[in-house]
């Protein structure tokens, strides 16, 4: 179902101590699309894609999700969505396939067969603190690979990713499009992918004490 | 499921297994600093049997807090914390299962082992049971209300000293009501008015404090 709008932000504004973090964000994000947040440090990529995962609140505008307000679906809305934050929330005592098991729960796909398929195969009853930043990361994309949801919010992915991890996010994330979901990122890199929207956050010039 | 309850009581088991060490410094803590007492004190059973209850129960207090700061801080700093607020299931339920998670491990080991302190400090042989029971019902209100603290506290870098100030002032009436149960029991009275009291305060305390917590999170996770 091509061309079904998913996600409709409108006038959306945040304050952070009286001062705008940004103003008037207006993005709507279909079925299909693939939606890159693209600005400077400090733009307000990652508090704009926590308020749409609802970790913040904004201070006025609305999000909608398939027409009706978060407010209203929101346990819908939540159960739906996947965000992948800066921090992996890997758990350093727990093994591989633990963690996964735990952040996937109720998920029926096998979370062995997944950390194989993102290069952790020898590594699945290891504890995550003798494995590297980038295999953590790792296993916090290997959700990507279990999850039933629609939208997923990722947050600078390609961090610590090797080459062959990019190229295997690009394969997920074309998938993950192909099956009718939708993806909203930030990152400084250029996608190997079609039909990539890039949204341009604007640094706010009115900045505090002027 | 439960909402949540019982697999966050599940994970917070496993990991405090796999660091038993840490897991049991207030256990040690408990017992260390008690042996302190006739030393420090005197060794003398009359005098010491006076202040046993007391003694036990601000040692078991003072083990509670030392836990409480990393009830939520180490899910805060791996990102494990933002992934819970935006689950969908209602937060105060796996702050619960939290809680009573670091309660088996923290309270309900110093209820256990509170009987061989009572030994060392000459408590009374009225004292024990009442000792076990206000101590298994006050431990387990200090870790709830610890958790509300440790919510408050816990986008703070050294947020320890803050949260003992926050908690404190809450504990008190606890410690009132935990020691005077023993001290009921020794004197000869029914311990069964303060011990009620106690358990009225979980109750309480059951109902409000994974609701506050939660409300304390979404609060840190703001910033």
């Amino acid at each position: 179902m091509p061309n079904t709008s998913l996600l409709t932000v409108e006038r959306l504004c945040f304050e952070r101590d009286d001062c705008n973090v940004f103003e008037q964000i207006d993005l709507r994000v279909n079925a299909g699309d693939i939606v890159q947040i693209e600005g400077i440090n400090g733009s307000g990529k990652t508090t704009l894609l926590r308020l749409l995962t609802t970790a913040l609140q904004p201070t006025s505008g609305t999000i909608s999700y398939s027409g009706q307000s978060i407010d209203l679906c929101r346990y819908q809305y939540l159960s739906d969505i996947l965000y992948l934050g800066h921090q992996p929330a890997v758990k350093m005592t727990l093994t591989a396939a633990e963690n996964l098991r735990w952040m996937t729960a109720g998920s029926s796909a096998c979370p062995e067969t997944a950390l194989v398929a993102v290069g952790l195969a020898g590594y699945v009853d290891v504890p995550c603190y003798s494995l590297s930043a980038g295999q953590h990361r790792r296993v916090a994309l290997a959700r990507l690979l279990m999850t039933d949801a629609l939208v997923w919010f990722l947050d600078e992915p390609f961090t610590a990713i090797d080459k062959q991890g990019v190229g295997f996010l690009e394969n997920c994330m074309r998938d993950h499009v192909k099956r009718g979901g939708a993806i909203v990122l930030s990152s400084h890199q250029d996608l190997r992918l079609d039909g990539v929207r890039k949204y341009q956050l604007m640094p706010h010039t009115d900045q505090r004490g002027l | 499921m439960h909402g949540g309850f019982s697999a966050y009581l599940r994970r917070d088991l496993l990991l405090a297994y796999r660091r038993r060490g840490e897991a049991a410094s207030p256990l040690i803590f408990f017992i260390m600093v008690s042996t302190l007492i006739p030393l420090g004190i005197t060794p003398e059973s009359g005098r010491l049997a006076e202040i046993a209850p007391g003694i036990i129960w601000v040692m078991a207090l003072l083990a509670t807090l030392l836990s409480t700061d990393g009830l939520f801080a180490n899910d805060y700093q791996d990102g494990s914390l933002e992934q819970l607020l935006i689950s969908p299931q209602l937060l105060a339920m796996p702050v619960l299962g939290k809680v009573t998670a670091h309660w088996m491990v923290t309270g309900l080991p110093l209820t256990l082992v509170s009987p061989l302190l009572g030994v060392m400090l000459s408590l009374p042989q009225e004292g024990y049971l009442p000792l076990l029971a206000s101590l298994a019902l006050g431990t387990a209100c200090l870790s709830l209300i610890g958790a509300v603290g440790a919510a408050l506290t816990v986008s703070l870098r050294r947020g320890g000293l803050l949260l003992s100030l926050l908690v404190m002032p809450l504990y008190m009436p606890v410690i009132i009501f935990g020691s005077a149960t023993v001290q009921s029991a020794i004197d000869g009275f029914v311990w069964f008015g303060p011990l009620a009291i106690l358990g009225a305060m979980l109750a309480a305390a059951v109902a409000l404090c994974p609701l506050a917590s939660a409300g304390a999170l979404r609060l840190a996770s703001i910033n």
